[in-house]
């Protein structure tokens, strides 16, 4: 089967029972997506899926034919960082590191997400401000933390929005 | 995980396999398989059929396909003016990441997050028929108050499906027999002695769609949600409701409760009590009550009672005050 992951084609043969996280980290290389619960409760192994985020341990690779994966590798180097990765590093929103490319990942969705005016559950009114600090926080849920590094994540977040 | 053979569903897959399941977003079949849970030799993955569509009915309904991701129908204008209570019900629902993924077939179709199921080395009558039901004494905090048997208290984890009851969607189901339609209130079963079978559905029909009757009071609807964080859990109660009041006296209603029941639970014996009634929070919570009242709750579940009838009075409160 054919994947493009960060805009390189891949020709894959694989156990039909592999996951797209573990295709990225055992097949490919690509070792910035983490294994944090396997079980899509962390949010450790987010990636962008034709352009959307999702945890990647829960996708089967063999559904995925043709699709385009975007991964935390593909987002920024060290030398031309992602504007979240920049605002990760000015607020210090990371301790451990371990949750980081993931909730960077899911960040990139949810800006765009934000971009194409999705509410989310904590949305009110009809002029809302998608991106005020409730919302950062609800529409990044679905990526834990246990370091507990979230209070400067919103900051970085913002920064990266240009808001 | 056990191995199994992989391909794309034809449009219409009558005559699957014994042991072959559908997959559509994956969400909760991946994870069921890789617990060991769910064992298909073959899976036959539906996302290439074209069931991605949300399109408005002559009589004003939408039918939403089967396969369309729950962050688009949540998103979908449509849905947040006409049916507002089924785009918060989502938006309650998961994560962003999930929700990108899950599908509203699958979220229908997806299993009862009770400890005791997603265990395989567990005894369970719903995964292992027969074998005994460890939740009645052990853990059981978040299970079923109403519809649960002695074999059985599992409840239905969906927010999306607790909507759908209130607002009597129905389900379009394809399969050997040919296309028929299934009130969503009716897709899951009670469990009674056989647990084992979540929905009436036979092996190898597909749900195809979900539509959304006319239904112009649904413009004043909302979903309420008690879970142990914030954000990205489980119910452990919810109530999804729609009102029109008329001077101050309810009209018509619509009310449904998640999280207490093996199905999303269609309070029809608190919207018989509450029509003609003053549209007033007495009403609201004597309503709960009266459907309530067939709540048989286990030692450390009896607080879903309250719960309930807090939310439907808080929710049917508000949703008055907008009326006025």
């Amino acid at each position: 089967m054919r994947l493009t992951v960060n805009d390189v084609e891949h020709d894959l043969d694989l156990d039909p029972r592999t996951t797209l996280l573990d295709a990225l980290r055992e097949h490919l290389d690509l070792t910035g997506a983490k294994k944090g619960c396997d079980h899509g409760q962390c949010g450790a192994c987010t990636v962008l899926l034709d352009g959307r985020r999702v945890n990647s341990c829960l996708v089967l690779v063999i559904a995925q034919q043709d699709a385009r994966v975007t991964t935390i590798e593909g987002l920024g180097t060290a030398e031309e960082p992602h504007p979240l990765q920049r605002g990760f590093l000015d607020h210090d929103g990371f301790q451990c590191g371990y949750c980081t490319p993931g909730q960077i990942c899911s960040a990139a969705g949810m800006l765009d997400e934000v971009e194409r005016g999705w509410p989310s559950a904590v949305t009110a009114g009809d002029d809302p401000d998608l991106l005020s600090d409730p919302e950062i926080r609800e529409r990044m849920s679905g990526n834990l933390c246990r370091c507990g590094a979230y209070p400067n994540m919103v900051p970085a977040i913002r920064q990266a929005a240009g808001r | 995980m056990k191995t199994f053979d992989y391909r794309t569903a034809d449009r219409s897959s009558a005559g699957l396999a014994p042991e072959a399941m559908f997959l559509a977003g994956g969400t909760n079949l991946v994870d069921l398989m890789k617990l060991g849970v769910a064992t298909p030799d073959v899976l036959v993955d539906v996302t290439k059929l074209p069931l991605d569509g949300i399109t408005e009915r002559p009589d004003g309904g939408v039918r939403i396909g089967a396969t369309v991701r729950n962050s688009d129908l949540a998103a979908d204008p449509r849905i947040r003016r006409g049916f507002p209570v089924l785009s918060q019900a989502l938006l309650a629902g998961a994560s962003g990441q999930l929700r990108n993924m899950a599908t509203t077939g699958g979220n229908l179709l997806q299993r009862t997050r009770c400890r005791y199921f997603m265990d395989a080395t567990k005894p369970c009558n719903k995964h292992a028929p027969g074998t005994g039901c460890p939740a009645r004494e052990g853990d059981h905090r978040n299970l079923a108050i109403l519809g649960g048997s002695e074999a059985c208290v599992a409840t239905h984890p969906s927010d999306m499906a607790v909507a759908l009851a209130a607002l009597g969607a129905v389900v379009r189901v394809d399969g050997a027999a040919g296309e028929r339609t299934v009130p969503v209130t009716d897709l899951h079963r009670l469990p009674g002695d056989t647990p084992q079978r979540d929905t009436v559905l036979e092996h190898g029909e597909m749900i195809t769609a979900v539509d959304l009757p006319a239904l112009p009071f649904a413009t004043r609807s909302a979903y309420r949600k008690a879970r142990d964080r914030a954000s990205y859990a489980f119910a452990v109660g919810s109530v999804a409701a729609a009102l029109d009041v008329d001077d101050g006296v309810v009209r018509e209603v619509r009310l449904a409760f998640g999280a207490v029941a093996p199905k999303p639970w269609r309070a029809t014996v608190a919207e018989e009590v509450l029509r003609g009634r003053p549209a007033t929070e007495e009403s609201f919570r004597a309503a709960a009550d009266a459907e309530l009242e067939a709540a048989r709750p286990l030692r450390d579940n009896a607080y879903k009672i309250d719960l309930i009838r807090n939310l439907t009075a808080a929710v049917l409160t508000r949703l008055a005050g907008e009326a006025r």
